[in-house]
């Protein structure tokens, strides 16, 4: 009767609503499960981690920190030898690293005419996509040999005078896995910093140009200041990565397993990395295993906090520069 | 004033002459820096490419390693066995990390309210932070203590180096997705789920395989884990994943710790397969996530 | 204070300071510019553009957008040089030294030749320290803090921040910013500044100031601006320089020199008529 009604047979309840919200709680819920077994996996780390030591740590407390020595006969372990080991080669790389790296960044950014840019930063980025493995390899068959005979003898014969630089004996040593860290740790921390070098506002640099400076002036005037946030947190990066890097030191730092600390670069030693490499399969007391799980232990924690550090100088330095613009 | 100066534009007095050379040595100073960058990376390159070239031989992939060092005849020797393993280890792996990846950021970007979604994130960055090695002495105490080294925990370990990587490239490519989709899916009746499956993830997909693409990439070079899950195993080749498996990185490991150069050889050897695939794997990648930038943008 | 008037039509009307110009044999040239072509890849900016800047006057540079006048300022001081696929052809003779010459040095150039841009772009140091910087690397470094504070009364912003000046410049308003821009400039003793439309980002008192502070400073520096505002240029300035684009085949378009004289008469009694419709606002 009324000429307003369609002729469409859409039935009158179209809205079959159950199924299809069961759809929706179902993806929800295998997805939100996901994510839920992400967070329990990082519990889970943690608490392995931890009751691995339990027994080390109720043996050795804090102490184990500080304890030289390394003995499984007498069931007697320390990690000062490790811990030793890894801040000197980290921070050594990173020592290295940081000057290279923003040479490169500025490079890349102020220098490089167009058609260098490209393929140098191409390059970098495939350094940092080789396995650490093969760097380690290359780092014990090539490297290790001319740092051995020719390089090593010449900074001692130069720097002997300092402890750092002592005599030589063998490729394998402290001094090969801060080379090694170097070059691994190089990629991370040149391309965090060129980004931030591009990121700098050209008005700023036209401003100090046009004042009659010279590039160096004005890469020093500007651009450092104006990017010593990020680059500290690029820095940091970097010595996250060199403290988790454990095949690479493994092969090439000498797995000195005697029960000193010795300031002579040139001899071979030991990080925690790579102790825990070499080592970990041959433990054989309890105590030891535990003790080795304590080592991990530390190992996480300074890997987290330094993370964290990073964390916290980027959202500082978004902040600044947020209301800077 | 300065006028007098100004007359003499050309004539450089000492100081400007000494700012001029300073300017000059950091100038050399970034140079070099590049030079030396580049010289590294080309001498690693060059000496895998040499010394693998040499001793590339269809034998690394045929052969199993000898039984011993100690043979009368010098035998050809492969370590076909790790190649088989890794492809066994690293795609368990894939298979494992790569669906809960997705999953997981299909849940941060499409489900999950802020506070929950940085909180995921901050799970994402721990994990990710965390060492390798220290992951492979977690799957140890999990997996191997009183069971033995198995393939399966070596590629539960790769999985969990995986699972942030695929989850944050994943999460990515989805917030790229513009949110017009999904409310025309949403306007057209399409419940939720079908929307975020059959709209939202495929038209990201080429970003997912990318991520997916650069992360296995990643860890088929992952070595540390696998050496103490997954080391002490025979010189056949084996498929069975209960067993510890060779694998190619932990192979180059244990060859390059030998002081045989016939091992170094084989490890040149393996190493440049390692690093061809690595780089020729990410080279496809970016070049697939440029098309298919490319495909989205142009759709859009 | 005199009024311009316009003989054409009483569009421009503006007070002004500005005194009479001395005769022609009494002005000094501080620029020479002869037959100036400014050339971006391939495509031109500007061509053949000719004319004196002279010594302790304010010329300004007018035209519709487009018409090359901030290309035609940075090849006063090298500025250009900055972008790689710029090239220039002509002289450009500063005190009857070709300043664009292989062999001079754009430092020192740079150095004499100050620059304000068109937006405040103070360094994020403290107020102090954006005068001092520019100082300290030129090696200026006697009696800084005179200097600071010299520079910064010439540019009317002492009062104003003198009890602060360990506050982050970035702090201060867009107008005391630009001044800060302004003193960070002439501390350096330069002999001409160059303004590349100082007070377009700014408010019409923060310009005024800004105006003000061109006349003042007039007797020490040479000035050259660009200004897209014609009521500024018929208030600021003593000399005027109209620009203009010129059209080509295939759609080239580039800059010229249209006409050039003092500001009175571009204002009142224009020669050109393109000019005039210019001036009068018929078009730009």
């Amino acid at each position: 009767m009324s000429t307003l009604d369609t002729t469409s047979d859409v039935p009158r309840r179209p809205f079959s609503g159950r199924r299809v919200r069961l759809g929706d709680l179902l993806l929800q819920g295998v997805a939100g499960l996901a994510a839920l077994g992400a967070t329990v996996l990082v519990g889970l780390i943690a608490y392995k981690i931890v009751e691995g030591s339990r027994l080390s740590i109720s043996t050795f407390g804090l102490g184990f920190l500080q304890r030289v020595g390394w003995d499984p006969v007498h069931n007697l372990f320390g990690a000062e030898t490790f811990l030793f080991g890894t801040a000197v080669t980290s921070i050594g790389a990173l020592i290295l690293a940081t000057p290279l790296a923003l040479g490169i960044a500025l490079f890349l950014t102020e220098l490089a005419p167009n058609w260098v840019r490209g393929p140098v930063t191409a390059l970098v980025e495939t350094l940092a996509a080789i396995p650490s493995v093969v760097i380690g390899l290359w780092g014990i068959l090539v490297l290790g040999p001319v740092l051995l005979n020719d390089v090593m003898p010449a900074l001692h014969s130069a720097l002997g005078f300092i402890p750092l630089f002592g005599p030589t004996s063998t490729g394998a040593s402290v001094f090969t896995a801060i080379i090694v860290l170097t070059i691994m740790i190089l990629p991370i921390v040149s391309s965090i910093s060129r980004e931030l070098f591009l990121g700098v506002p050209s008005e700023l640099k036209e401003a100090a140009l046009g004042l009659g400076t010279t590039r160096w002036e004005m890469v020093r005037g500007v651009i450092l200041p104006y990017t010593r946030g990020g680059v500290a947190a690029a820095m940091i990066l970097g010595l996250g990565r060199a403290l988790g890097e454990a095949v690479a030191v493994a092969q090439v730092i000498g797995s000195f397993s005697g029960n000193g600390i010795s300031w002579n670069l040139f001899n071979p030693g030991n990080s925690i990395g790579s102790e825990l490499v070499n080592e970990f399969l041959n433990y054989s007391t309890t105590l030891e295993l535990s003790s080795l799980f304590y080592l991990a232990l530390i190992l996480l924690v300074f890997s987290l906090a330094v993370n964290l550090l990073a964390q916290v100088i980027v959202r500082r330095v978004a902040r600044r520069q947020g209301f800077v613009s | 004033m300065s006028a007098a100066d100004a007359t003499q534009l050309g004539r450089r007095n000492d100081r400007l002459r000494r700012r001029h050379a300073v300017n000059r040595g950091m100038e050399l100073l970034a140079w070099l820096a590049a030079a030396i960058a580049v010289a590294i990376l080309g001498i690693v390159v060059v000496s895998v490419a040499k010394r693998g070239a040499s001793q590339l031989n269809l034998d690394l992939f045929t052969k199993t390693p000898t039984a011993t060092a100690f043979t009368l005849h010098p035998v050809a020797q492969g370590i076909s066995n790790a190649f088989v393993g890794s492809l066994v280890i690293v795609g368990l792996a894939t298979a494992f990390a790569l669906p809960i990846g997705i999953l997981i950021a299909i849940y941060v970007n499409e489900f999950a309210p802020g506070a929950v979604k940085n909180g995921i994130g901050l799970v994402l960055d721990v994990l990710n932070g965390v060492p390798a090695i220290v992951i492979g002495i977690f799957v140890f105490g999990l997996l191997v203590v009183g069971h033995g080294q198995s393939g399966i925990a070596g590629a539960f370990a790769l999985a969990v180096i995986m699972l942030p990587l695929v989850a944050r490239s994943t999460i990515e490519v989805l917030a790229l997705v513009p949110n017009t989709l999904r409310e025309a899916g949403l306007g057209l009746g399409v419940p939720r789920w079908r929307t975020t499956l059959g709209i939202v993830v495929p038209q990201a997909v080429g970003g997912i395989v990318t991520g997916a693409v650069l992360a296995i990439a990643r860890i088929a070079g992952e070595t540390a884990p696998l050496i103490l899950v997954s080391s002490i195993a025979g010189s056949s080749v084996a498929w069975n994943p209960i067993h510890a498996l060779q694998t190619v990185p932990v192979a180059i490991f244990q060859l390059s710790e030998e002081p045989d150069p016939q091992a170094h050889a084989r490890a040149w050897a393996a190493a440049l397969v390692l690093v061809l695939f690595v780089l020729v794997v990410s080279l496809v990648a970016r070049w697939f996530a440029t098309r298919s930038r490319r495909k989205l943008q142009g759709a859009r | 204070m005199s009024v311009v008037s316009s003989s054409i039509e009483p569009t421009v009307r503006v007070e002004t300071k500005r005194q009479p110009l001395p005769p022609r044999e009494r002005l000094e040239t501080v620029f020479e510019i002869e037959n100036l072509d400014a050339i971006y890849g391939s495509k031109s900016a500007l061509k053949g553009v000719s004319l004196e800047v002279y010594k302790n006057l304010v010329t300004a540079i007018i035209g519709p957008s487009g018409c090359g006048k901030s290309t035609f300022i940075r090849c006063l001081n090298r500025m250009n040089d900055l972008v790689p696929s710029f090239r220039q052809t002509g002289t450009i003779r500063y005190h009857g030294q070709d300043i664009a010459a292989r062999d001079v040095d754009p430092v020192a150039v740079r150095r004499t030749i100050g620059m304000v841009f068109q937006r405040p772009n103070p360094f994020p140091k403290s107020i102090y320290d954006n005068v001092a910087w520019g100082l300290r690397v030129l090696g200026m470094r006697d009696n800084l803090d005179d200097r600071v504070e010299r520079a910064l009364t010439q540019a009317a912003l002492w009062d104003e921040v003198g009890d602060r000046l360990k506050a982050s410049a970035l702090s201060l308003s867009g107008g005391q910013q630009q001044r800060l821009c302004i003193a960070r400039a002439i501390a350096v003793e330069p002999d001409v500044v160059l303004m590349d439309e100082p007070a377009s980002a700014l408010d019409p008192i923060a310009t005024q100031k800004i105006e003000e502070l061109m006349h003042n400073l007039k007797t020490e520096y040479t000035f050259v601006i660009v200004t897209h505002n014609m009521q500024q240029a018929a208030r600021v300035a003593d000399m005027t320089a109209f620009f203009s684009i010129s059209r080509g085949e295939e759609g080239a378009r580039w800059g010229e020199l249209i006409e050039y004289d003092a500001t009175e008469k571009i204002f009142t009694a224009p020669s050109d008529k393109r000019t005039e419709d210019y001036v009068t606002g018929r078009f730009g």
